[in-house]
């Protein structure tokens, strides 16, 4: 016998009694979610804007100082100012020493501030959403949903295969439980809501 | 006896003011735990709704698992079952031959130490390196986690500075939180883009999609799976759940159980290899299946690993996690530990003060003070209990069982404590009142004051 077909063997004669799957509650919507999600950001240990449209998001990214460090990495449609093109990379490994990456985040969440990105188009490049010192993810209003309940509603998967929820930069407090921020990820998140 | 929680936990508590120090930082957890679920209006039909996914989940755990492994397969990730630890490590050893790695990173997996994973890989010539902070902490320090969520909380920041200036060679006399962290950052980054595989646990697995969720706050199980080509996932056959929406409830509360916060930083969800690459998940049952065919232990398969129930814990506060002979410490390893092997852990369902606090943070609701209670009943018909608690156990059931011999004896300890308190402290009382504050005696017992009462009482009034 396999190791698979004695595990299952196993499960199947544990003679766990038949149980109901419970609905899930519905959430309490607690205020306008695009303003209870720049709160979030900030509480996370993010910095959160709201910007008008693509021109005003150009502007303001441009006045972020990590902005001016040398190298940049654009995904988001319509945001200049990349300097390292990500389809020229061969090794994710030569992404080491990324300043700063500006990706489109595809869900706001309103509860914990986190964004949804996805490595759809990346290809072997995953790593840009953890390599570069600073992250700048980008939502639309229209994207902002109020908690996470309402964010699966908005996800699909298996494709594409890769995707994840950031909740502000990188942060440890395994130091006796002090908060610090820039772990192993980004040392600091800006967040941009369009629109 | 090796074992023996209070034995160990008389060792934690002589340091005073580190006792005191563990316990208030347990509780800072706790309060912010407390903040973090007022925030959610319906906090407690997510703990319901949480206990049924996982409930209705054991009860099809086979058909959920097949769903998995058959959508993980459709999705390019390669499925593998393993029995046992040592098929587990011989899994995970096998696909790294294959690939000649002789250096891999891991991010935090339970299941792993379960599985003495490291140990098994180090002596075939492969560096673990483990990227939590925490737990590289107490790798560095050759000692297991102390905690599920903060392997290092039992550690001053003094002791890490010394730490890494003796095995990172960092300046003498580090201690700021911040800095030490960037040292940290520096020495692993360094190991994460020399690693060629990468190693994490599962917090949970879909079997509608096919993929698994990693769960962390430092973004190390992203650099360990996005750097090198190879990423292996471990993970218990409990770890399944039924539907991708199901992750909004259970997501709602893991973070904010396990530190307060509305959400980790980074929930990674993988569906695919790296293009170029192979994701190899490794099913572990390791005696799950057991634990799943005994109805009043089935529960304990429901916990998350947010290690809530450790940081309300009285007793895990103020003894530490070296104080349990199970590698998960606290209430949840009190019962996990004993369900495995009750003889070797026969001490761990007595550290505790059932008071239920454990069961009522609980995400997912499970049982844990009345499993403790069972298992004390276990180890008691056992013969597992030390000789001196069974024979106390004896005698106070003789006496509870005997009113004018038990209001004797009340009488009698009264008089004791007023008159000569010092010989509560010897003998076979010693045990009970080592480390309390002896009671002032009251003159009369309860059921006295009762019968005063009553015979004091109009008639017709009750």
């Amino acid at each position: 016998m396999t190791a698979r077909d004695a595990i299952l063997a196993a499960l199947r004669a544990s003679g766990a009694k038949p149980a109901p799957a419970p609905r899930h509650p519905v959430p309490v919507k607690q205020g306008e979610p695009v303003a209870r999600f720049l709160e979030s950001v900030k509480a996370v240990g993010g910095h959160s804007y709201r910007v008008s449209d693509a021109a005003a998001l150009a502007a303001e990214v441009a006045r972020l100082p990590v902005w001016s460090s040398p190298r940049r990495v654009s995904l988001v449609p319509g945001l200049p100012g990349g300097t390292v093109d990500l389809a020229a990379v061969a090794d994710p490994h030569e992404l080491a020493d990324l300043d700063v990456a500006a990706i489109p985040g595809e869900v706001g969440v309103a509860e914990n501030g986190a964004v949804w990105v996805t490595g759809a188009s990346l290809g072997p490049h995953r790593a840009v959403f953890v390599i570069p010192e600073h992250l700048v993810l980008v939502v639309r209003a229209g994207d902002v949903v109020n908690d996470m309940q309402e964010a699966y509603g908005r996800i699909t998967l298996p494709r594409p295969g890769y995707g994840l929820f950031i909740s502000g930069p990188s942060k440890t407090a395994d130091i006796e439980q002090s908060l610090v921020i820039g772990a192993h990820g980004a040392r600091s998140c800006a967040v941009f809501v369009v629109g | 006896m090796i074992d023996f929680h209070p034995e160990k936990a008389r060792a934690f508590v002589l340091d005073d003011e580190r006792a005191h120090w563990h316990d208030k930082a347990l509780w800072f957890m706790r309060v912010k735990r407390d903040r973090a679920a007022a925030t959610v209006p319906e906090w407690e039909s997510l703990r319901e709704a949480a206990e049924g996914i996982k409930l209705h989940t054991l009860s099809r755990l086979a058909d959920y698992l097949e769903e998995f492994e058959r959508n993980a397969r459709a999705n390019g990730i390669q499925v593998h079952w393993a029995r046992d630890a040592e098929e587990h490590n011989r899994i995970v050893h096998g696909i790294l031959e294959k690939h000649r790695v002789t250096r891999m990173v891991k991010s935090k997996s339970m299941l792993t130490e379960e599985c003495h994973l490291n140990p098994y890989l180090e002596t075939r010539g492969i560096e673990v390196v483990d990227t939590d902070l925490g737990e590289r902490i107490v790798q560095l320090a050759g000692e297991a986690p102390s905690h599920i969520v903060m392997p290092a909380i039992h550690r001053k920041k003094e002791e890490i500075g010394d730490l890494f200036h003796e095995k990172l060679g960092t300046p003498k006399g580090l201690s700021d939180p911040t800095v030490l962290t960037e040292k940290a950052r520096g020495h692993l980054r360094e190991k994460f883009l020399r690693a060629q595989a990468g190693l994490t646990g599962v917090n949970f697995a879909i079997a509608e999609t096919g993929g698994f969720v990693v769960v962390t706050n430092e973004g190390n199980a992203d650099m360990g799976t996005t750097l090198p080509p190879v990423h292996i996932a471990s993970m218990g056959v409990e770890k399944v759940i039924p539907r991708l929406a199901d992750l909004g409830v259970f997501l709602r509360l893991l973070a904010r159980s396990a530190t307060g916060q509305p959400v980790s930083s980074y929930t990674t969800h993988f569906h695919a290899p790296l293009p170029g690459g192979e994701l190899h998940v490794v099913i572990v049952d390791n005696g799950r299946s057991s634990m799943l065919s005994e109805e009043h232990r089935r529960k304990a398969l429901c916990c998350i690993r947010c290690g809530a129930c450790l940081n309300t814990c009285p007793v895990y506060r103020r003894s530490g996690g070296y104080s349990y002979s199970y590698l998960i410490p606290g209430p949840i390893g009190s019962v996990l530990g004993p369900h495995r092997d009750l003889k070797g852990h026969a001490s761990l369902p007595f550290a505790s003060s059932l008071c239920g606090s454990c069961t009522d943070v609980c995400p997912v609701k499970v049982d844990l003070h009345h499993q403790l209670l069972v298992l004390r009943q276990e180890a008691g018909e056992e013969k597992l209990v030390p000789l001196g608690k069974r024979l106390g156990m004896k005698a106070a059931s003789f006496a509870m069982a005997r009113p004018a011999l038990f209001r004797a004896g009340g009488r009698f300890a009264r008089f004791i404590l007023r008159v000569a308190p010092a010989l509560a402290r010897v003998g076979p009382g010693a045990i009970w009142s080592r480390g309390r504050e002896l009671p002032v005696a009251p003159r009369e017992s309860f059921a006295e004051l009762y019968d005063r009462e009553e015979a004091g009482k109009p008639e017709g009034r009750s």
